[in-house]
């Protein structure tokens, strides 16, 4: 295994995003700062509580799944894409370093990312509303496989991307509808049928329904199906990325 | 018989559009030796090159570094060697020093501060080891390039058109560091498509024309092959025909006649330049201008497929 090459990517691609921190935490910290007022305050004073939950309250981890998702996939995609795009990337397909090993690299520093900001967001919104973690252990561990799986989904558009309108396409179109769709907000019982069923087949809805049964020990559906579905996220990702590596698909001529 | 440490078997290479720019291509490489490989533009240098060290999947053959499957074994192949490439791609946001020891890292070495030192100062970088590459000139780049391909110690280096676009300082840099890797026991393989430059340089060459490997030989006995040049004589009146009797020199005209070309070898010890300069002025055929020119690469390419086909 070439672990000084894992590490070399890791490092080169968290000194990437420390070289950018403040536009990296400003943005969502600021954006989570928004809902919060906005949402939390303003809209929510005049909400029920959801499952004996204050409005403010109940929309923290809707709030945090929806940038570590956004960020995941943001940030996978243009570690990946960047390389291609300058053509530095003869370097890495050249190098002894094996495709895992390289998704390591990566994905690693891209999830890693994306945990450190989703303990700062939760940080943040104890700023605006009372937060207690009933099962600590299943909130990290939600954390961790949402930050990997969508890192690696990241990874999977970055190497597909051709230039960066398609890019930013994706999340704008696939990624921020399906997390707005996906219960952050709202419990899906909330709504009227069939948008309760058609919600089902949206694996967000999963991922933030387990994330919320980590905090307030409910959610949306039984956290083994949550779990399996993440879980399910992440070995498809593994497994579109095997295959492209086989391939070679955008990767090589 | 010296050790080959690459030896290329039937690669070829078509692109997915279709075209093919590697036609069944062997090829062995001596341990320790500069080899260079020559070809015009498009002739398939780099693709070959890219093919070896990964960048570019063959649609057939094999490739052994060291023995290794440059496929199967592609790690310990990879590790073996260092690659120059054509283009100037290098992380612009990055420092000098942190891009080769990246380099180093990521070709499974552990950072060794007192040889990336002494590559760094090889190339003339070390006073710039904190710039941002951004901030450096294209030659600068090039050498970055150079040391971030040596950061790991490479047995073999590939330089994929190393002079293009490099001014003359570099250039004489190169060729110094070019030999005391050689004198290390670095095998060098490079590309080029000037034929002085493989004469400079090289031990051996290949000359790469259309996807074929037309030939390979030792640069000496090459350079007999490509010491062809041409006498062009401007005649004061023009010739309906190449005079009769004047067989014994390969003569033709251009230009409507007004132009006398004579192809000679170089490298022979009569060129016979005098006895035909002699003889045409026996036959009062005069001439007010003469000029002398090495036969063009595209010449010789053009010579070389011929004669193979
Ligand atoms: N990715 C590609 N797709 C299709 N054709 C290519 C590609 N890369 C190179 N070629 C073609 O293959 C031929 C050889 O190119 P190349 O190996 O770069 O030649 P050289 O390095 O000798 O100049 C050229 O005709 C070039 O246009
Ligand atoms: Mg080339």
């Amino acid at each position: 295994m070439n672990l000084h090459g894992i590490w070399a990517i890791y490092r080169f691609e968290m000194a990437r995003s420390l070289r950018t921190l403040w536009q990296s935490l400003v943005g969502p910290v600021l954006t989570t700062s928004l809902y919060f007022i906005v949402f939390g305050g303003a809209i929510g004073s005049r909400m029920q509580a959801v499952d004996g939950v204050s409005y403010g309250s109940f929309i923290v981890p809707g709030l945090i799944m929806l940038s570590l998702l956004t960020q995941s996939v943001g940030n996978a995609s243009i570690g990946i894409y960047f390389p291609k795009f300058t053509g530095t990337i003869f370097e890495l397909l050249s190098a002894p370093v094996s495709p895992m090993e390289l998704v390591v690299g990566y994905v690693g520093a891209a999830a890693t990312k994306s945990v450190v900001l989703g303990l700062i967001i939760l940080a943040t919104s104890a700023f605006f509303v009372p937060i207690s973690v009933l099962h600590p252990g299943a909130m990290v561990a939600f954390l961790l496989l949402t930050s990997i799986a969508f890192s690696l989904f990241g990874f999977i558009l970055g190497i597909w991307a051709k230039s960066f309108e398609q890019l930013n396409f994706v999340p704008m179109l696939l990624i921020t509808p399906l997390t707005f769709l996906g219960g952050s907000f709202y419990s899906i019982d909330m709504l009227p049928q069939p948008w309760r069923t058609v919600s089902l087949f949206n694996p967000v809805v999963y991922l933030v329904s387990g994330f919320r049964w980590s905090f307030f020990g409910k959610g949306d559906v039984d956290i083994a199906v949550s779990l399996g579905v993440t879980l399910g996220f992440l070995v498809a990702c593994l497994a579109v990325i095997a295959l492209i590596f086989r391939s070679g698909w955008r990767l090589k001529n | 018989m010296p050790e080959p440490i690459l030896a290329v078997t039937g690669v070829s290479k078509t692109y997915k559009g279709g075209f093919t720019a590697l036609h069944s291509v062997d090829l062995t490489i001596h341990k320790g030796e500069i080899f260079a490989l020559l070809g015009p533009n498009g002739a398939g240098k780099t693709t070959l090159i890219s093919i070896i060290c990964g960048i570019v999947t063959p649609s057939t053959g094999t490739i052994l570094v060291a023995g290794h499957d440059a496929l199967t074994d592609y790690k310990a192949a990879r590790r073996r060697i260092g690659l120059v490439p054509q283009e100037l791609s290098v992380d612009m946001f990055e420092t000098v020093l942190a891009t080769v020891t990246f380099s180093r890292r990521l070709f499974g070495r552990s950072g060794d501060s007192a040889y990336i030192e002494q590559v760094l100062r090889d190339l003339s970088l070390w006073d710039k080891r904190d710039a941002k590459i951004m901030e450096l000139s294209g030659g600068m780049k090039r050498r970055v390039l150079i040391a971030k391909a040596l950061a790991h110690e490479p047995e073999i280096l590939f330089l994929d058109e190393p002079t293009a676009g490099v001014d003359v300082a570099l250039r004489r840099d190169m060729w110094k560091l070019v030999h005391r890797l050689r004198e290390r026991g670095t095998t060098i393989i490079l590309t080029t498509h000037y034929i002085e430059e493989a004469e400079e340089m090289a031990d051996r060459v290949g000359v790469i024309s259309k996807g074929r490997l037309l030939l390979v030989d030792d640069k000496a006995a090459l350079m007999q092959k490509l010491g062809k040049r041409e006498l062009d004589l401007t005649l004061v009146d023009p010739l309906d025909a190449v005079p009769v009797g004047l067989e014994r020199w390969r003569l033709s005209l251009l230009n409507e006649g007004r132009t006398l070309r004579y192809v000679f070898d170089a490298t022979d010890e009569h060129t016979g330049i005098p006895s035909l300069l002699r003889e045409l002025a026996d036959r009062h055929i005069a001439f007010k201008d003469l000029e002398t020119s090495k036969s063009s690469l595209e010449d010789i390419f053009v010579d070389l497929v011929e004669e193979r086909a």
